[in-house]
């Protein structure tokens, strides 16, 4: 799968899209859960309207940020807005951003379970 | 937004959604050099078709490329493929295919903090690129397994003991043969490093 998503040869697109900034909220994991607490309005950025359609069902960042076709980065500033005025919810991984965050035995033996079932 | 929409069709037609009561996204990440076939393992036992999204890094000097001095910042895009598995109705698995290429670390050290733990997928043709995952995983503490990806016929085996010696791999990270093209046998990867994460859980609770 050599597919390139992302127009990066047009980083002033991106900078559109997120009114100039940068720095994203880290809250959002790639594997946080994303879920829409509202309808779109008229008027609101195109990209928050497709968020919030997406997520009429949880969503993970990482599965908004290729069905946008967009940079984690720029899809955490754009969860971080709709979060901040309470559009969308977030479920966020058990695990954390800890690296030393382990999982226990009851969470692994559920997973054991999930992937046996397969 | 044209490049965007234009992407987008060559997406599937129908998304999967997650149920509702979906509520934990998990992590675990395949990494291996270029070739080694991380997204055919993902795409084995995903349920969805593997997605492919990338991340935009600015970096001061990752002190990889030879800059010739010049402290320049540089702007690094690394792509990579992730597929799903939902293993219940709470819980879901995300598998990402990472680049092992030693200039990436950085995004990985980054992208896949919290994972549950990773499969080094190795092929014996090309096990330096091998070593430097292993080295980097070893260092942050992140439990693995190492599959070899037994594909193409490959008759000139290496037998796993020799494999583990040149890997220089130590005895308590399992090491098993694949084929990533199959979903038994990709599932049973996961099964083994899932397995491998358990019982070090329990050595550690019962030490506790």
């Amino acid at each position: 799968m050599t597919r390139k998503p992302v127009d990066t040869g047009a980083p002033d697109r991106l900078y559109t899209v997120t009114g100039g900034r940068s720095r994203a909220d880290d809250s959002f994991d790639l594997v946080t859960l994303v879920v829409s607490e509202c309808e779109p309005t008229a008027g609101m950025q195109s990209e928050h309207v497709r968020i919030l359609d997406l997520c009429r069902h949880p969503t993970a960042l990482v599965e908004l940020a290729a069905e946008l076709a967009l940079p984690i980065t720029v899809v955490r500033i754009l969860l971080g807005d709709l979060h901040a005025t309470g559009k969308i919810t977030a479920r966020h991984p058990r695990l954390g951003q800890s690296a030393a965050a382990h999982p226990d035995t009851t969470l692994l033996q559920e997973v054991l379970h999930g992937l046996r079932n397969l | 937004m044209g490049s965007a929409t234009s992407e987008a069709s060559a997406l599937p037609a129908t998304r999967t959604p997650l149920g509702d009561a979906a509520e934990t996204g998990l992590k675990i990440v395949v990494v291996g050099g270029f070739g080694v076939g991380k997204t055919t393992l993902v795409r084995s036992v995903s349920e969805i078709r593997p997605l492919n999204t990338e991340e935009v890094m600015t970096q001061a000097g990752i002190g990889v490329d030879d800059l010739g001095g010049v402290a320049a910042k540089t702007t690094t895009t690394v792509a990579f493929d992730f597929g799903r598995i939902s293993l219940n109705e709470r819980l879901v698995l995300y598998l990402f295919g990472a680049p092992g290429q030693e200039r990436f670390w950085f995004l990985w050290d980054r992208l896949f903090t919290g994972t549950l733990g990773a499969v080094v997928l190795v092929d014996t043709r090309r096990m330096d690129d091998s070593w430097y995952a292993i080295d980097r995983l070893e260092h942050h503490g992140t439990p693995f397994v190492v599959a070899v990806n037994r594909f193409d016929e490959d008759t000139a085996a290496h037998s796993l003991d020799e494999i583990r010696q040149a890997l220089a791999l130590p005895e308590g990270v399992p090491l098993i043969e694949c084929d990533a093209r199959v979903r038994t046998s990709g599932k049973h990867v996961l099964v083994t490093l899932v397995d491998h994460l358990y019982h070090m859980a329990l050595a550690q609770e019962s030490a506790s």
